[in-house]
């Protein structure tokens, strides 16, 4: 028992000696570069292509080398890091969460460092830019966006809405169009739908197709002329359908990136989503003859065509980097037009920035490349709700449109409640994090 | 002098699990309970606030659906799962050639992962491919939205908890292993029926072992997280699978309200609290310790 305390202190301090070899270790393998941590969500094909970004600049530096690392549940995990006070050097956000972040006081401004870098607001498409500024001042900068449009599979509408020019522009033709496409065995069991509105990226959206959205005069105010308008058609094709039925064909619906998705296995004859979209059509039905559409807009409303949902990713510099200059250097590098539009094709997405080169639009693995850049300038194209609370206003109307589906709430109760429900939260909010 | 000398070679020893414990464990309890008596979004110091998160749970209404949904999952999951393990373990405790492949075959399903798990139980749900609509249509079922449909919804999601009963199970095999056999040999004397005896004999000998499963059951239950999170993202259809570790999650990681979250916590705490408390309270009555004086 008299040699157990020398025992533990051998112990410890072999412990401490292999923590300090290792630690001897990686500062001998370091180069005297200085090193800029980069936090990103992507894996895969989408990791590859920024990987390409990133050893294109580490190629092209003397001074600065980044480290890219795949970090899983990354709004969390940098959101956490700030707070500790040892944040990565760079993040990759998505557009959406910008505003909540900079709210939190989470964000390096990057107004100035932009504005010395010649890095201007210019230079790119409205919607984008917008993603990725708060209060007037520039948070974020683009690197892949989306912009939404309807996906028509070609073998499953009628011959005289097969192409782009005759696909239907108003929601009254679309409504008929859909009467037409939806196939049902004789027992009444759907076969195919010509469209679920709640299945597809952007639809969420809904609201901005029929006018103003969730805001209105920067309020929150979902449950408006529009919005009632618009969730009231949704309705229509679970009415039509029928309830039992609507949730019977959707539960057969599989995984979004699979052969199972309910586009490519030929259960859905249009679909809402990016342009990254036709990637998994080629990975998962290549023989779909396909095209892509605009989402139509209201009748006698022309004013209103051009709807598309944005969204974006981003890069930006959490404040209390301790290379934020550095970082900013390679945030600057991914802006290059030939960068970003390298990043763009490989991810196959449209560009953020306001001028495509030739060569991307007819370059690009989407066909229809042309129509997203084109909506995405679009005067309705819709960014995110600019408000910190933008995953609430999600969550409320999505239980809203559930409740006025299965019949539990009538269209403008269920909207009244979410409505009321937001009121306080967005109050909540601005008292107890914008200090209002 | 040599027995400070020991304890400090105690405690050097237990130092790491001491730390452990305080660092990972207290520290983050303590400091959780003072959040939720504050307002904090994680870069901005916590200002305080005093009782007005526990007084806006109250009011909230969403925080009430997930509380019910929560307790109604616990009400039906507990007492089916604990029905199922016994059955399995009285199953198992027989003396039949490769029983033991058997105890292996049963329990192994408790170490599958919860997300793998989830992502097999929407194949078997599937409302139109899924292999238990499939089977029910040999009878001439119809199809069932096990996913779609509020109602069931949550049913399916009780039916999945009982998927790991295994652990319960093999505690309960252990149980029914320390019955005295001469119990049974008094019973079969007394011309007992086998119901006489699992009803007379096995189930008092290992109600002590039931109430420790029911009780970790409930804990269990209460915490529900992954399964849902995986299957029914925002509690779909309707909320009517948004358990309260749900909406805690949101609102601490995506709302950015972690004091709300905080309080959430506390209060799901008592609610196990009084919950075990009644499930122990019941037991002094209905368990039955052979060891006792």
């Amino acid at each position: 028992m008299n040699n157990a305390l020398p025992a533990v202190l051998c112990v410890l301090l072999g412990i401490a000696c292999a923590c300090g070899l290792e630690s001897s270790q990686v500062s001998v393998s370091k180069t005297d570069r200085i090193e800029v941590q980069y936090w990103e969500k992507w894996t895969g094909e989408e990791m590859e292509a920024m990987k390409r970004i990133v050893d294109k600049f580490n190629a092209s530096q003397s001074e600065i080398h980044v480290k890219y690392l795949s970090v899983s549940g990354i709004a969390d995990k940098t959101l956490l890091a700030t707070s500790g006070g040892t944040p990565p050097d760079i993040a990759g956000l998505w557009g959406d969460q910008v505003v909540q972040f900079v709210d939190l006081n989470a964000l390096t401004d990057l107004s100035d460092l932009a504005k010395d870098a010649g890095v201007v607001e210019e230079n790119y498409i409205p919607a984008y830019w917008s993603i990725c500024s708060a209060y007037g001042r520039l948070y974020a900068l683009p690197t892949s966006p989306g912009s939404g449009a309807l996906y028509v599979n070609r073998q499953l509408v009628p011959p005289q809405y097969a192409s782009p020019e005759t696909f239907p522009k108003t929601i009254s033709e679309f409504n008929k169009f859909a009467e037409q496409t939806d196939r049902r065995d004789p027992s009444g069991k759907l076969l195919v739908a010509s469209f679920m509105p709640r299945d597809g990226w952007g639809l969420w959206n809904m609201p901005y197709v029929f006018g103003d959205g969730f805001l209105q005069d920067g309020q929150i105010n979902v449950n408006g002329k529009d919005d009632l308008e618009a969730w009231t058609w949704v309705k229509s094709f679970t009415d039509r359908y029928g309830v039992t039925e609507t949730k019977s064909f959707r539960s057969g619906f599989g995984n979004y990136s699979s052969p199972q998705n309910p586009f490519l296995s030929g259960k859905l004859a249009t679909y809402a989503d990016g342009p990254w979209f036709s990637n998994y059509i080629r990975m998962f039905k290549p023989s779909m003859d396909w095209f892509a559409v605009p989402f139509p807009y209201p009748d006698n409303h022309p004013e209103l065509a051009g709807f598309s949902t944005m969204n974006l990713n981003t890069l930006v510099i959490p404040k209390g980097a301790k290379h934020a200059r550095e970082a900013f250097r390679f945030l600057a590098f991914v802006q290059e037009q030939k960068n970003m539009e390298q990043l763009c094709m490989d991810q196959q997405c449209n560009s953020p920035l306001s001028n495509s080169s030739q060569k991307f639009l007819t370059s690009h693995p989407n066909k229809a490349i042309a129509l997203f850049d084109k909506l995405a300038k679009s005067s309705r194209a819709v960014p995110p709700v600019p408000l910190g609370i933008r995953a609430q206003i999600g969550s409320e109307v999505g239980n809203a449109v559930d409740q006025m589906e299965l019949g539990e709430l009538t269209p403008q109760a269920a909207l009244d409640q979410a409505q009321s429900r937001l009121v306080a939260m967005w109050a909540k909010y601005q008292q107890q994090v914008l200090g209002k | 002098m040599r027995s400070n000398r020991q304890n400090v070679i105690g405690l050097l020893f237990a130092s790491p699990w001491i730390l452990g414990m305080a660092i990972f464990l207290f520290y983050p309890v303590i400091s959780s309970l003072y959040f939720s008596f504050t307002s904090y979004s994680i870069l901005k110091p916590p200002v305080w606030i005093g009782l007005s998160n526990y007084q806006e749970l109250m009011q909230d209404e969403i925080f009430l659906k997930a509380l019910s949904n929560t307790l109604i999952i616990c009400a039906a999951s507990v007492p089916l799962t604990t029905a199922l393990a016994i059955c399995l373990a009285l199953l198992l405790n027989t003396k039949r050639k490769g029983i033991s492949l058997y105890r292996t075959l049963f329990y192994i399903p408790s170490l599958v992962p919860t997300v793998a798990l989830a992502v097999l139980w929407l194949w078997i749900f599937n409302g139109q491919y899924g292999l238990l609509n499939e089977g029910l249509s040999k009878f001439g079922i119809k199809a069932v939205p096990w996913l779609t449909d509020p109602s069931w919804a949550k049913a399916t999601l009780i039916m999945i908890s009982m998927w790991g009963c295994g652990n319960a199970m093999v505690i309960y095999l252990a149980g029914l292993q320390d019955v005295p056999q001469s119990l049974y040999e008094a019973g079969e004397l007394d011309g007992a029926s086998a119901w006489q005896k699992t009803k007379s004999i096995t189930l008092p000998m290992i109600s002590p072992v039931i109430q420790f499963n029911v009780i970790m059951g409930i804990i269990g239950s209460l915490q529900t997280f992954a399964l849902p999170f995986v299957m029914f993202p925002g509690g779909q259809p309707a909320r009517s699978t948004y358990v309260v570790a749900m909406y805690l999650y949101d609102n601490a990681f995506l709302y950015q309200r972690m004091g709300y979250a905080s309080a959430m916590g506390w209060v799901l705490f008592l609610a196990t609290m009084v919950l075990s408390w009644i499930s122990l309270r019941l037991g002094d009555r209905h368990v039955h310790y052979g060891g006792g004086a």
